[in-house]
């Protein structure tokens, strides 16, 4: 599961634009993950400058 | 649904898009330009800085009402901050001239598009493009929330980093982790710094990229850092990465933040496609960010400029033709430019702290008038002619 906590994200896109397989959907208030496409490579939760992502399978 | 019919959708109205409207409809074509966000230039996702030799060329006259500071050059200090390397406009090329105020600017080059004719939906994100027989044909826009079809000849993709119309029309604008920089800033007050300068500090503060402060005037600036992916392990380490840089300097430290903008930015070569079948990539969308200044304004405009008044031509003349008159037009430009500042940046992302050092010191203490890779490596060979060896295959 990924979760993406609306206290901390900005809704800047690096998230979006990071993602190797497109997988992430932003507007002006809303982060959306479709974890059926999602890859588990971490590039979202490391990309994200706030670190407002998080995932059950990333430790760090 | 609803449908809407136009010669050109242009879709994100940052400075590449608004360019891209703009000659568009100068050039007789019936424009939309649609964004996703209730006011154009708001939130600012970036630094701000710009130089003054490409605003000619897109047709921008430099305004007071845009222009927070005029920068008489940029200071770049070495990870000791001993040596610092001072550069004239002239020399320093791509980031210096003025520190703008983005929320203007963007609302400036919007009205100018609209000036010429084009139509613009705000609150209005694409969440789709129609493709049919192969070809984009449109997007489906979210208008205030209502689904509509917007039917279009062209398609031009201006949407940013994000840059997910063009993954959706399948052009491949995937980053590897090394040539992604993820960028956080704060709009600091109450700071004391040399105001007439930019200043970058390289090294270890900032793995893979740069710490900046862009003054703004009355004793604002942002102060802000791109860190490279490949070299970030932990959530949220960029921040703490600025945080630990303002801990460490009194100037910074005494200042207060009134906000914080973050992003991330493409620091890649020009990719192979920026054209597809009835779509134009244009600007950070279409990966045209300098990779070593991570600067991508001057670059959104003028491709913007070329897409907009190019799309306008595909009314009369073949798609297919104009399509590739665009790509080859932006490859001519940038494709060499940019590869070798790619090269440049994986090689000066891999130096030490120690390296750099020595680097700067030497660089420092020349007067070189032009600021080249040779003119560097020949003063830097005399006092360290081991450093050299490690960068003969730049010459």
């Amino acid at each position: 599961m990924m979760k993406v906590n609306p206290a901390l994200c900005n809704y800047c896109g690096a998230c979006v634009g990071s993602c190797p397989v497109n997988c992430i959907f932003l507007n002006e208030t809303r982060v959306e993950i479709n974890e059926d496409k999602c890859v588990k490579c971490g590039f979202c939760i490391r990309a994200c400058p706030l670190g407002a992502i998080s995932a059950d399978w990333w430790s760090k | 649904m609803k449908r809407y019919e136009y010669d050109v959708l242009v879709i994100g109205a940052g400075p590449g898009g608004s360019m891209a409207a703009r000659f568009a409809a100068r050039n007789g074509a019936k424009v939309l330009l649609v964004e996703k966000r209730p006011e154009i230039g708001v939130p600012v996702r970036c630094a701000e800085g710009i130089s003054r030799d490409w605003l000619d060329i897109v047709e921008i006259k430099p305004d007071k009402r845009w222009i927070d500071q005029e920068i008489e050059g940029a200071k770049i200090y070495s990870p000791n901050e001993k040596s610092v390397i001072t550069l004239s406009a002239e020399q320093a090329g791509n980031e210096v001239g003025f520190v703008i105020n983005r929320e203007y600017f963007d609302k400036y080059l919007a009205s100018l598009a609209i000036e010429e004719g084009a139509e613009i939906w705000l609150k209005s994100p694409a969440i789709n493009i129609i493709k049919e027989d192969g070809y984009v044909k449109g997007a489906i826009v979210r208008r205030f929330g209502e689904e509509v079809e917007v039917r279009a000849k062209v398609v031009i993709a201006a949407d940013g980093f994000e840059s997910q119309v063009a993954r959706w029309a399948g052009l491949n604008t995937v980053l590897p982790e090394r040539d992604i920089v993820s960028c956080i800033e704060y709009r600091m007050t109450n700071i004391d710094i040399d105001e007439r300068f930019t200043h970058f500090y390289i090294g270890s503060c900032a793995p893979g990229g740069y710490l900046w402060i862009f003054p703004k005037g009355r004793n604002e600036a942002n102060v802000g850092i791109g860190v490279a992916l490949n070299r970030i392990k932990k959530r949220g380490e960029v921040k703490k990465y600025l945080d630990n840089f303002i801990e460490e300097h009194s100037n910074l430290k005494r200042g207060g933040i009134l906000q914080i903008i973050t992003g991330a930015v493409s620091v890649c070569r020009v990719p192979k496609h920026i054209v597809a079948n009835g779509i134009m990539l244009v600007g950070d969308a279409a990966r045209l960010i300098d990779p070593i200044t991570g600067g991508g304004i001057a670059n959104a405009a003028i491709s913007g400029r070329w897409a907009g008044e190019i799309a306008a031509k595909c009314l009369e003349d073949p798609l297919e033709e104009c399509l590739m008159e665009y790509q080859e037009k932006v490859k001519k430009k940038w494709e060499r430019k940019h590869l070798r500042n790619w090269f440049v940046k994986e090689k000066l992302s891999e130096l030490s702290d120690d390296t750099l050092n020595k680097l700067m010191e030497v660089v420092s203490q020349t007067d070189i008038k032009e600021i080249s890779v040779r003119a560097i490596l020949e003063a830097v060979q005399e006092k360290y002619p081991e450093l050299v060896e490690e960068f003969e295959d730049l010459i």
